[in-house]
C-alpha cells in the first residue's frame, strides 16, 4: 500500500436545496483495492458517486486523485488522469458497432495502430464477446451486453482507477458472476470502486465494504464483519426504529 | 479493398467529368455547372459538420458567403484570384474560430446554437444591405449595399493576374475542387480523429468520460466545414461575377440544410448529388415562370421528411442491403427488457 492514497474524499457535503444527500463523507481508498459502497434506497450512494467523480459539484469538502484535487477540473481532464467512470445508466455509442466502441476507448492512450488493435481484440476476448457480438451496433445488445460493452470500454482505457455505479443491474445470476470476473480482470491493473445492492455479488467481490446511511458513513470493515453487524442488518431490513430504540 | 474502390468512384466520375465536360457541354451549361460544384463545395462543409459532428449549423451560409465576400474584395485589391481565394477561406476559418469558440465552449444546447448561427447570418445580411453608401468601401471596391459588388473579375492564372481562365478551365478547376474537397473530407472522417467526432455525435457524455475533450474537436469540424463554406463562396462569386447580401439571406440558409436532408444526413455523395439536382431544378423553374421556386422547395423538402426522413443515399443503400440475409439476424435478436 502506498502511503498516498489513490482516492481521498474529504468532508463531502452535497445539498439538494435544504436536503444534504451526502452529508459529511470522509473516505480514503488504497492503490489496488476493490471497495464497494452499499446503503439502502435514498442513503446517497449515486449522489456520492456523482461527487467522487465530480460529475456533481460538491457543496463543500474535496476529492483527492493521488493527493490531487479533483475541484474544478473539466470532466475530460479528469478521465486524462486515469479516472474511468460507468454510470448507472449505460453509457455506450449505441449505433456504433462493439468493437468501434472499444477501440474508441483505448484511441486515447494513444497507442500505436498494431497495438491498439491487440488491446481491442484482447479486451473483446476478456469481456466474453465472440465476433458476431463484436461486430454489432451496440444498441442491438441485449441489457447485460450492453454493461459489458461499456466494462469493456473502461477496460480498453486502461485507468488507474474504476469507479462503477450498479454495474449488475437488470442482470440474472448468471450474469452478475460473469460480471465479478471481468471487475476482476479490472482490478488486476486498476483500483476499484462500486456502487452496489447486490449482496452477494459485494461478497463475492469486495475486500473492504463501506455502508452509506442517509448521506453519512455508518461503518466501513471487511464483507464478513458487515454482514454480522447488527446495524446494518436492522437498515437493509428497515427496521431503523426498533434498532435506534434498542440503541437509545 | 472493394470498399475502397467503392469510395473512390465518386471523386474519379468527379475528376472525369471535369476533364471531358468541356468538350460535350454548352458555355452556357458549363458556367451554370461551376456555379453547382461551388455550391456543392459548401454543401458538403454542412454535410461534415451536421453528418459527422452532429452540429445543426443553420447559419452554413455565414461562412459561404463571407468567402464570397472576401473574395471579391480581395480579388479586386489584389489582382491575384489564388490569393483571394485562401483569404476567403481564411476569414470564414477565423471567423468560425471566434463563433465556434463562444459556442462549444460555452456548451450552448443544440437548438440554441442553431438559433444563434442563423441570427447570425442574418446578422451579416442587415448589416451587408445597408452598405449602399459610397462611403463603405475597402480599397477601390464599394460594398455596394442591396446590390452587393458587380464586375469581380474571375479566375487568373496563380501569379498573372491579366492571365484570366477560361469557361472551360474555370469548369475544370470547380469540379476538381468539389472531388478534393470530397476526398479530404471523407478521409478526415475515416481517420481517428474523424472517429472521435462520429463518437461525440453518438454521445458527448460517453467522449468525455473516455478523456477526449469535446469542444476542441467540434471546434476543429467547425472551422474545417467552414474552410469548405468559403472555398465554395470564393469560387461562386469567381464564376458569377458578383455577390449580393443574398448570399446570407434565409432562403440560401435554408438551401444548404435542404440539400444536407434530402441527400441524406451523415453521407457525402447524396447530399452533393441533392445540391446539383435542386439547384437544376431551381435554374429550370426560374427560366419558366410558371411555378414558385420557393413553393416547389418547401413541398419537397416536406415530402422528404415524411417520405425519406433518412436522405436519398441511405435509402437507396437501405433498399439495396435488405436482400442481405444476416439483417434479419440482427432484427430476429430479441432485447431483453432494461
Amino acid at each position: 500500500m502506498s502511503k498516498v492514497p489513490i482516492l481521498a474524499a474529504r468532508g463531502l457535503v452535497k445539498r439538494f436545496g435544504g436536503v444534504a444527500a451526502v452529508d459529511g463523507v470522509d473516505l480514503v481508498v488504497d492503490a489496488g483495492e476493490i471497495r464497494c459502497l452499499i446503503g439502502p434506497n435514498g442513503a446517497g450512494k449515486s449522489t456520492l458517486f456523482k461527487c467522487l467523480t465530480h460529475q456533481h459539484q460538491p457543496t463543500s469538502g474535496h476529492v483527492l486523485f493521488e493527493g490531487r484535487d479533483l475541484q474544478g477540473l473539466a470532466t475530460h481532464r479528469i478521465a486524462r488522469l486515469g479516472i474511468a467512470i460507468k454510470n448507472q445508466i449505460p453509457s455506450i455509442y449505441a449505433n456504433l458497432d462493439v468493437r468501434e466502441n472499444i477501440r474508441l476507448a483505448g484511441l486515447r492512450r494513444w497507442l500505436g495502430k498494431r497495438q491498439l488493435n491487440r488491446v481491442v481484440e484482447l479486451t473483446l476476448d476478456e469481456i466474453g464477446f465472440d465476433e458476431r457480438l463484436a461486430s454489432q451496433p451496440a444498441a442491438t445488445l441485449s441489457h447485460a451486453h450492453r454493461q459489458w460493452c461499456e466494462l469493456g470500454m473502461l477496460l480498453a482505457s486502461s485507468p488507474r482507477i474504476a469507479l462503477l455505479d450498479e454495474p449488475t443491474a437488470g442482470m440474472t445470476r448468471e450474469e452478475m458472476l460473469k460480471t465479478v470476473d471481468v471487475i476482476k480482470r479490472l482490478n488486476a491493473s486498476a483500483t476499484v470502486i462500486v456502487v452496489e445492492h447486490d449482496l452477494e455479488f459485494i461478497a463475492r467481490l469486495a475486500q473492504r465494504v463501506t455502508v452509506l446511511h442517509r448521506g453519512k458513513v455508518l461503518v466501513e470493515d471487511t464483507m464478513d464483519k458487515i454482514e454480522a453487524n447488527e446495524i446494518v442488518r436492522d437498515i437493509y431490513l428497515g427496521r431503523k426504529k426498533e434498532a435506534a430504540h434498542a440503541e437509545g | 479493398m472493394v470498399r475502397q474502390v467503392k469510395q473512390a468512384f465518386f471523386p474519379v466520375a468527379l475528376v472525369l467529368f471535369a476533364a471531358l465536360g468541356p468538350f460535350i457541354l454548352e458555355p452556357f451549361d458549363l458556367v451554370n455547372l461551376s456555379a453547382f460544384s461551388a455550391m456543392a463545395i459548401a454543401a458538403l462543409g454542412l454535410a461534415f459538420v451536421w453528418g459527422t459532428l452532429g452540429i445543426l449549423n443553420l447559419g452554413h451560409c455565414t461562412f459561404f458567403g463571407l468567402g464570397a465576400y472576401a473574395y471579391a474584395i480581395a480579388v479586386s485589391n489584389l489582382g491575384d484570384s489564388t490569393l483571394a481565394a485562401l483569404i476567403g477561406i481564411a476569414l470564414a476559418v477565423a471567423f468560425s474560430l471566434v463563433l465556434g469558440y463562444f459556442l462549444f465552449f460555452s456548451r450552448l444546447g443544440d437548438v440554441y446554437l442553431g438559433v444563434i448561427t442563423l441570427c447570425v447570418t442574418l446578422i451579416f445580411y442587415s448589416f451587408m444591405t445597408s452598405t449602399a453608401d459610397p462611403s463603405f468601401h475597402i480599397g477601390p471596391v464599394p460594398l455596394g449595399g442591396f446590390n452587393g459588388i458587380t464586375a469581380v473579375p474571375s479566375l487568373n492564372m496563380p501569379g498573372d493576374p491579366q492571365a484570366f481562365l477560361s469557361t472551360e478551365a474555370t469548369f475544370s478547376i470547380c469540379l476538381l475542387s468539389l472531388a478534393g474537397a470530397y476526398v479530404l473530407l471523407s478521409l478526415l472522417r475515416s481517420s481517428d480523429a474523424g472517429r472521435i467526432m462520429t463518437a461525440i455525435r453518438e454521445s458527448e457524455l460517453r467522449s468525455e468520460l473516455l478523456g477526449y475533450d469535446i469542444r476542441f474537436y467540434k471546434l476543429v469540424g467547425f472551422a474545417v466545414s467552414a474552410a469548405m463554406a468559403g472555398l465554395g463562396g470564393a469560387l461562386y462569386t469567381a464564376v458569377m461575377g458578383y455577390v449580393s447580401p443574398n448570399v446570407f439571406d434565409l432562403s440560401q440558409a435554408s438551401q444548404f440544410v435542404l440539400w444536407v436532408i434530402a441527400g441524406g444526413l451523415g453521407a457525402f455523395v447524396g447530399p452533393v448529388v441533392a445540391s446539383f439536382g435542386f439547384q437544376l431544378l431551381s435554374s429550370q423553374l426560374g427560366a419558366n415562370q410558371v411555378f414558385n421556386t420557393e413553393l416547389i422547395f418547401g413541398a419537397t423538402i416536406i415530402l422528404f421528411v415524411m417520405l425519406a426522413p433518412q436522405g436519398l443515399q441511405p435509402m437507396l443503400l437501405g433498399l439495396s442491403s435488405l436482400k442481405f440475409p444476416h439483417r434479419f439476424g440482427i432484427l430476429r435478436r430479441k432485447e431483453k427488457p432494461a
